[in-house]
């Protein structure tokens, strides 16, 4: 096997046993990279030198055998919407394309710490708006198993990237989905955990109250090694918990027997495709057969968490992007006689048509004469929502469904009409809304061999379980292992 | 119609864009179509239910009024689009 193809417990096994050094893995990831991302288009920027110097760095810290965290000398890529400090991180917009951070976000700061390397910055929707990386203003990501297709959104070079093996895990940003979709269609293994856990400070906001980083790798042991590392009180991050965390590698047990598993009727009837309604239906068949009991529930507000999220996204979104205004950062436009033209045509010229879009309909829910019918109204629906998972959870150790009710469709096909694509988050939103964490693992290839993402929802802070249902899923099947054959 | 030309005149006035005719249009038929479909809320009985602004229960998280080291000037004027004399330059805001 090749080093590329390897997980981070495989490649962390080569370091410290001296099969392998940090530099020869670098290097073999920097070359298939080079060879491969002109097609698919993950990387935005490529950090070659200073990979090299970290690499070594890191190798020779294993050869001193000092303290060797799990991560140590382990290449990562990360969505360019998180801060790196003294690497350009563009949020795939015109308007940050030239913006280099004085600082690293708590998550690169803790990754460094660890003693990965960061090989560059992945390629998304702009602003992460979006659901197929089309917005982005570089070039598109290609889904690496047809390139005809999408990879997902938002963090489509996230998934991508994993899925190519141009990095064995990366970081991504979730909002309604932007992990948990990308995922899916790239056919990996991503997590966006509870609301809270992970530090958001220097990841470029979006829609404060849903945003949350979370790892995308190939297996479930990767996700818990990487988890031990990014998560945290952070008192930067104001809405950061200060609690005990866990060790995560401890959920990574194969005995599921007696779990308590509730399927959302609403997940799998209407509007799902037939091959991921039953693909998901032969995985929870797998989980039976290891001990786990489910049952059909229901989450009535299902359809109404579309429409709560685009809003509640879009009023947040509009706020938060209002800081883009060409005098302390980022793009600036070149004609302007004063300070209001200055704004005006900086972010007419600065953003792409679907971050105006929801710009508008933030501006538009929040202001004067609206703001009951639609913010607050959402709001209220918010609070519906969070109680209907509650009163599921008592009877429920997690909830399993699909991932998005297709796979993955081809350029275009949605880009003409915003609301369709919106309509492609109907099983991810619910999660961010509500604030709990998320994890999609691969669970069969469609017809087109196109693959198909299991969804586990959990608690609030209940990712151990999350990993451990899908840690015995992934001992007890070989979908994780299946490769696009690039 | 509920979302007018007026209407998208306006809300980019907030927004801080400048629309030409042709996207103020495409915007309308955009946000109308969109706008329609999140009335769909209006479906749901919402009556004496408090709204949710944030999910997680911290509140108020304050840290001790002390003293520590913040950016150096210079590194954050690298990314100014333009400055002067160690500030962020703009157009004349006050006659």
């Amino acid at each position: 096997m090749a080093l590329y193809e390897l997980t981070i417990k495989q490649l962390s096994d080569l370091l410290k046993n001296k099969k392998a050094s940090s530099v020869e893995i670098t290097k073999e990831y920097l070359e298939r990279i080079k060879k491969l991302n002109p097609e698919l288009g993950c990387y935005i920027s490529v950090c070659e030198d200073t990979a090299l110097e970290e690499a070594a760095k890191c190798q020779a810290l294993i050869d001193r055998e000092e303290d060797i965290s799990p991560l140590m000398g382990i290449p990562v890529a990360m969505k360019d919407n998180i801060c790196t400090r003294n690497i350009k991180t563009t949020c795939a917009s015109k308007m940050l394309h030239n913006f280099i951070p004085p600082y690293d976000a708590t998550v690169s700061g803790k990754l460094k710490d660890a003693g990965t390397v960061l090989l560059g910055k992945l390629n998304m929707d702009e602003f992460a708006m979006g659901s197929t990386n089309e917005t982005s203003f570089f070039h598109k990501v290609k889904n690496p198993w047809d390139f005809e297709r999408v990879p997902g959104g938002s963090s489509g070079g996230s998934a991508a990237a994993v899925s190519a093996d141009l990095s064995p895990f990366s970081m991504g940003s979730d909002t309604g989905g932007s992990i948990r979709l990308p995922a899916a269609f790239c056919g990996v293994t991503g997590m966006k955990p509870t609301y809270g856990t992970v530090s958001r400070y220097g990841l470029v906001a979006f829609a404060s109250s849903l945003d949350q980083i979370g790892p995308i790798s190939k297996d479930v042991e990767d996700l818990a090694l990487v988890l031990n590392v990014i998560t945290g009180h952070d008192p930067r991050d104001a809405t950061s918990l200060n609690i005990e965390y866990p060790d995560y590698t401890k959920a990574l047990v194969n005995d599921i027997k007696g779990m308590k598993i509730g399927v959302p009727k609403e997940y799998i009837g209407e509007g799902i495709s037939p091959e991921v309604r039953k693909s998901v239906l032969e995985a929870l068949n797998i989980l039976v057969s290891l001990g786990a009991e489910w049952e059909e529930c229901s989450l009535p507000v299902t359809e109404y968490a579309i429409p709560a999220y685009y809003l509640i996204s879009s009023a947040e979104a509009s706020s938060n992007l209002a800081r883009f205004d060409g005098v302390k950062y980022g793009y600036r436009a070149e004609k302007f006689s004063d300070l209001m033209e200055l704004y005006c045509r900086t972010r007419s010229e600065g953003f792409g048509d679907e971050v105006k879009r929801r710009i508008m309909l933030g501006t538009y829910a929040l202001s004067s004469g609206y703001y009951d019918a639609y913010y607050k109204k959402a709001l209220q629906v918010r609070t519906i929502i969070k109680k209907e998972f509650d009163r599921t959870f008592d009877k429920y150790d997690l909830i399993i469904g699909p991932t998005a009710p297709t796979t993955a469709y081809k350029f275009g096909e949605k880009s003409d009409n915003p609301l369709e694509m919106y309509l492609g988050d109907i099983y991810t939103v619910s999660v961010n809304i509500a604030g709990l964490p998320g994890l999609v693992v691969p669970c069969g290839l469609d017809q087109k061999r196109l693959p198909i993402g299991l969804q586990l929802i959990g608690k609030a802070l209940d990712e151990p379980t999350l990993l451990r249902v899908a840690y015995a899923f992934q001992q007890n099947s070989e979908f994780h292992k299946l490769k696009p054959g690039l | 119609m509920k979302v007018t030309v007026e209407t998208i005149k306006h809300v980019a006035k907030l927004s801080r864009l400048d629309l030409s005719e042709e996207e103020i249009l495409k915007f309308a038929k955009d946000m109308e179509s969109i706008v329609e479909y999140v009335d769909k809320l209006n479906e749901l009985d919402t009556t004496d239910v408090e709204p949710t602004a944030h999910v997680v229960p911290v509140k108020n998280v304050q840290r001790k009024d002390e003293v520590n080291p913040s950016f150096e000037r210079g590194s954050i004027l690298l990314n100014a689009p333009m400055e002067k004399d160690g500030c962020f330059k703009v157009p004349r805001i006050v006659e």
